[in-house]
């Protein structure tokens, strides 16, 4: 029985995130399709005025751009799906090729990122919760405001002036270093992005950490563990930690969208070769395929990563395994 | 409209104003944000006016970079221009867009979400299909891409966002519709015969007010940010109309020698955050029965 509403359950959710991605391909292809001009006026710029109705027929004919807008969409999301993402004539490469190397490093960022917020959000939303109303309390709440208020490109850009132009401390400066060719650099130069976004992403987890505490404390086995003598710390980290984690996770899980929009202005400030720089450089060098295709990828990702906060969601609480 | 129901207030509800006012301005988070977004937005207006000393874009470069004095208390810009009167100015131009932008995103995010809960079936499937489509973009990261692809002007920066909205405003709704339509006085009015629509619209849609209320006003400060951000990345308010976003851009490679010119809008657009943050707080404390008498 359990079995059959699982299976039933899983065939529902997939069957939803298979009509997502398909949604999300066509709002892309539309979105290309919006834009002003089409590939030959973005490509040529103003000398396409200069083309004779001949030559932009042919030019037509061999972008497929005569074709029905059906034809045209299948035979994309065809390219798509064989790995043919499009090609960028500025970096000579494809977009394959490009998303190859970014993605990685926005990967590594959005691990420090989290990790970072972390390691900031749960043991401010412990302190905060430890006693409530008090100064710690305050502090918290404040430093909570503070996340949610000061926008990434801000604080990026406030950051990096001061260190850069007072104190001539410029990691960023100096070329991108791969991790796996100069590792230190690489840390150095994923500090202060990682610092920002993860900033950004403390505040939700502090308030989150701060309410799930302050929840949990008042239970009964809560009481049963500390009348049996369980020492503060030990309850603290292991006895409301512990069942706290299901909102935390869940709560880190859906700032993956806020990290990976940060990203974009993040990645832009400090000059690191990302996805989100991928996006904007093709903007502003009017390279519809790389942005269309960027954007598609970074869609697709973020939709599996929401499902996979999802499963872990699951695997933590049991609860939610045995509905 | 309480009185039409009969029943007592459950969450999603109406309040009378002069209560919610009075609450409000009782309450320490609601008081701070009712203050500062007014300060700021008064500074908007004024400029809006022209009743500011300075203009905010002709340039004057017999007093460039000078710091903040009593002529000029934020200091001028690397053109000369006042930083007060632009960091005003850019209040102006970004609560205008974010206003826009939430309204939309409010019109069409909630007849989405009450069309959705209240008739089900296929328009339901229907919304809650393109809602799940717009949330698989990481919300600034669609704001940009629809920026980029529209002609740039205030307006299509301001639709922009509000297609980034929209979604939120469905599901937000869509819930409390679902509860409502359970609830005895709903019903009752579709016994009497009075069609759905008339239903859906005079009894379900008064009582989302205190939702849309605190909504609307947490949705403005991250439309704000939206729109300072893509005005820093140079997709927003397109120059010489002064954004906040743009200002702390121009402002990077001068914090040495006029740390004003950053410190002015990056203070301005984090209290305007922080003002319609607390105000939004305040009002869902005080608009939310559930939180009434804690």
């Amino acid at each position: 029985m359990i079995q059959r509403i699982l299976h039933h359950r899983a065939l529902r959710r997939g069957s939803q995130i298979f009509f997502t991605l398909f949604g999300v391909a066509v709002f892309v292809f539309v979105m290309l399709r919006a834009i002003p001009g089409n590939q030959i006026t973005a490509g040529l710029g103003t000398e396409a005025a200069a083309l004779t109705p001949l030559q932009r027929a042919a030019l037509e004919r061999y972008y497929g751009l005569d074709q029905p807008l059906l034809t045209q969409f299948f035979s994309w999301l065809g390219n798509v799906f064989t790995g043919n993402l499009g090609f960028s004539s500025r970096a000579h490469q494809s977009v394959l090729d490009m998303t190859a190397h970014s993605l990685p490093i926005t990967i590594e960022l959005a691990v420090l990122s989290i990790a970072l917020g972390l390691l900031i959000g749960v043991p401010l939303g412990m302190l905060s919760a430890s006693r409530p109303e008090s100064a710690r309390d305050a502090l918290g709440q404040v430093v909570g405001l503070a996340g949610l208020s000061i926008p990434a490109f801000l604080l990026a850009t406030a950051l990096l002036s001061v260190l850069a132009q007072v104190w001539h401390y410029n990691p960023n400066g100096q070329g991108f270093a791969p991790l796996q060719q100069d590792p230190l650099l690489n840390l150095q130069q994923m500090m202060l992005p990682a610092f920002v976004l993860g900033f950004g992403i403390a505040a939700p987890i502090m308030r989150t950490t701060r309410t799930a505490v302050l929840d949990i404390r008042l239970q009964d086995f809560v009481r049963t563990a500390r009348a049996k003598g369980v020492p503060i710390r030990r309850l603290y980290v292991h006895h409301i930690l512990g069942n706290a984690l299901v909102p935390i996770v869940t709560m880190t899980g859906l700032q993956f969208g806020y990290l990976l929009g940060g990203a974009v202005v993040v990645e832009q400030i400090f000059s690191i070769p990302g996805i989100g720089r991928q996006v904007l450089l093709g903007i502003q060098q009017k390279e519809y395929a790389v942005v269309q295709s960027t954007v598609l990828v970074i869609a697709v990702a973020f939709v599996l990563v929401n499902l996979l906060t999802d499963a872990a969601y699951r695997l933590i609480d049991p609860r939610v395994r045995a509905e | 409209m309480t009185d039409l129901t009969g029943t007592p207030a459950i969450p999603p509800g109406t309040v009378a104003p002069a209560h919610v006012l009075t609450s409000l301005l009782r309450s320490r988070s609601g008081l701070t944000g009712a203050v500062i977004s007014i300060i700021l937005l008064l500074a908007g207006v004024l400029s809006l006016l022209h009743l500011l000393p300075y203009d905010a874009i002709a340039q004057a470069p017999a007093s460039r970079l000078m710091g903040p004095s009593v002529a000029h208390w934020f200091g001028t810009d690397q053109f000369g221009r006042d930083v007060l009167s632009r960091v005003a100015a850019g209040v102006a131009n970004s609560s205008l867009i974010a206003v826009v932008a939430v309204a939309f995103a409010t019109l069409v995010g909630t007849a989405g979400g009450l069309v959705g809960g209240f008739f089900r079936g296929v328009p339901d499937a229907f919304i809650g299909g393109v809602t799940n489509v717009l949330f698989a973009f990481p919300p600034l990261l669609l704001a940009l891409s629809l920026a980029s692809v529209f002609q740039r002007n205030w307006f299509t920066v301001a639709v922009a966002i509000a297609i980034v909205y929209v979604p939120i405003f469905v599901r937000v709704t869509r819930g409390p519709v679902l509860s409502l339509c359970e609830v005895e006085f709903v019903r009752a009015a579709t016994s009497t015969g009075r069609s759905r629509t008339m239903v859906m619209l005079r009894h379900v849609l008064p009582n989302l007010t205190s939702i849309l209320i605190v909504q609307v006003t947490l949705s403005l400060s991250w439309a704000v940010l939206t729109e300072a951000a893509l005005s820093f990345l140079g997709l927003g308010t397109p120059p010489p109309a002064p954004s906040l976003g743009s200002m702390i851009f121009e402002a990077r490679t001068l914090v040495s020698v006029a740390p004003w010119t950053m410190v002015a809008p990056g203070v301005v657009v984090v209290l305007l955050v922080v003002g319609l943050n607390l105000l939004g707080d305040g009002l869902r404390d005080v608009l939310d029965p559930r939180n009434r008498g804690k």
